[in-house]
């Protein structure tokens, strides 16, 4: 049983991976929202619909064409506690709703965990691809594969007016969700964000903060994805995500260079101080830490920090979260047990 | 009443989740409940895209209030869902309330996507036809443009590709 090593990495394999962009970009992600035609949509399904629905959809991960792209499991959600759930959901494999709603609820997972797909979500099937930095094509031609593999074993719920029927309506259609997370903390500081996400969600996108609703980021950290599934081709989508993210990514580009010619002084004073307080700090709490976290980022890529790589700080964004430390002490810890835990796990990586 | 995450500050936060008519209650005070999130709807960070989406649904501005009556009995008749239920929660049960609510559906599309109408992929298996369909109107809107180009010898492959595809059609 490999649940243990999805659960024990911190950090996805592909997370380790280099993509375009990825002093930025930390990832890209692309979610097919798929149904099958004889069932009632998982919210209303008896629970032997359910069952039959997790049978057939499991049955794809024994095809040739799958096993070409990586090797998959199956973990049924009854198979996880609720803490093993809570880390896939910090790993962003699965949803909040898979993990605390679905009934006959599973996941299958690729062997470097790029690909999950979700089977009796919201949907019958969410088939995700997450790739790092910039690839959000690369994410949607695997998608879009995979898809294909799955749609030549079952039969979808498919319209054609309506294209692919799903459980909600704003995601019918295309059925699609690109989405690409963004460490943007020169705009923040510059109090430039503002003006640019009120931009981006007057051109049909939506932007959220780490770990899902609400705008209001956790370590300047945003999610940028489409909202409109109908009505524009799936390569249109990407399309406009595409040129808008593209957009960001040279204001903030622009903000760091500007900062670093015009305050110096601050920016070193900034990040520095950050990474004082989590080599030396005993007790951190998750916003504390996501806001530290980010300053030290921002100071490794713009060349001010140098004993740090990025991808540790990658991982400590994804293991100073609840689920994750829980996992780690192997019990259930109190707020302030875990602010304590945080700060030694973070201590002991960064000065490491 | 004290906080049953940590045991330790007041509960601020009260709230009732009954699933499959399993009721669990929470009491947290304000750092569990932002630890917690989206896991609890109405917390702060909890406002769902459903809430959202029933919101835009109970607001139908043209609708007098005899076709409001009329439309609250209309019923899914595969999954038995009626659509004043479907308001409320803002979800589809089954992929045959999309023909059940057909009427009241492109009002609702329109708002949310701005249009009504798919444009985008085609699965292979179910959709031969539609896909062989849009295939031909791509190649006659190309047809087009050769002709008036005077690129003729483009345009007579372009109209055999035409009549192929629309052998196949009758064929499937």
């Amino acid at each position: 049983m490999s649940l243990e090593r999805f659960i024990d990495d911190a950090l996805s394999e592909w997370m380790k991976g280099e993509g375009a962009d990825s002093d930025i970009v930390i990832s890209s992600r692309i979610r097919l929202a798929r149904n099958l035609t004889q069932y009632s949509f998982p919210m209303l399904s008896t629970n032997q619909q359910s069952e039959e629905v997790l049978e057939k959809v499991s049955d794809v991960v024994h095809d040739e064409d799958l096993k070409m792209i990586s090797n998959f499991e199956r973990i049924p959600l009854s198979e996880m506690n609720s803490l093993e759930s809570k880390v896939l959901v910090e790993k962003h494999l699965i949803s909040p709703n898979l993990a605390e709603e679905s009934r006959n609820g599973a996941v299958i997972l690729s062997e470097n965990e790029s690909i999950s797909i979700m089977i009796n979500e919201e949907d019958h099937i969410r088939i995700q691809c997450l790739f790092p930095g910039f690839q959000i094509n690369e994410a949607w031609e695997l998608a879009n594969q995979i898809d294909d593999i799955f749609e030549a074993k079952l039969n979808y719920a498919f319209d054609e007016k309506r294209g692919y029927l799903t459980s909600c309506p704003t995601n019918v259609g295309t059925g699609i969700r690109a989405s690409v997370m963004l460490h943007l903390p020169a705009l923040v500081l510059t109090q430039q964000i503002n003006r640019i996400l009120t931009a981006v969600s007057q051109v049909g996108l939506a932007v959220r903060g780490l770990y899902g609703e609400g705008s209001d980021s956790l370590g300047n950290l945003f999610q940028i994805s489409n909202q409109i599934t109908l009505g524009q081709s799936e390569s249109e989508i990407i399309h406009n995500l595409y040129s808008v993210v593209k957009q960001i990514i040279e204001h903030e580009r622009t903000a760091r260079a500007k900062m670093l010619s015009e305050s110096k002084t601050f920016l070193l004073d900034r990040v520095n101080r950050s990474y004082g307080i989590l080599s030396y700090a005993q007790i951190m709490d998750s916003n504390e830490a996501a806001q530290r976290l980010s300053d030290v980022r921002l100071g490794i890529d713009l060349g001010l920090i140098s004993n740090v790589s990025a991808n540790v700080l990658n991982e400590l964004m994804i293991m100073t979260q609840p689920g994750f430390l829980q996992q780690y002490a192997s019990k259930k810890l109190s707020p302030d047990e875990r602010d304590v835990l945080r700060a030694e796990m973070i201590r002991e990586r960064i000065t490491n | 009443m004290i906080c049953q995450e940590c045991g330790n500050k007041p509960a601020a936060l009260h709230f009732t989740k009954i699933v499959n008519g399993e009721k669990t209650e929470f009491h947290l005070c304000e750092s569990c409940a932002r630890e917690k999130g989206d896991s609890i709807p109405g917390a702060p960070n909890g406002f769902s895209i459903h809430n959202l989406l029933s919101g835009i649904l109970e607001f139908e501005p043209s609708m007098g209030q005899n076709v409001k009556q009329q439309k609250n009995v209309i019923r899914c008749e595969n999954c038995g869902l009626t659509y004043s239920q479907f308001r409320k929660i803002g979800r589809f049960g089954c992929s045959s309330c999309y023909n059940h609510f057909s009427d009241q559906l492109n009002p609702l599309l329109k708002r949310v996507h701005g249009t009504s109408v798919h444009v985008g992929k085609i699965p292979k298996k179910s959709g031969g036809k539609i896909k062989y369909k849009r295939q031909i109107k791509d190649l006659k809107k190309e047809l087009q443009s050769k002709i008036d180009h005077e690129e003729f010898e483009e345009a007579a492959k372009l109209r055999d590709e035409i009549r192929n595809l629309e052998q196949k059609i009758s064929e499937a």
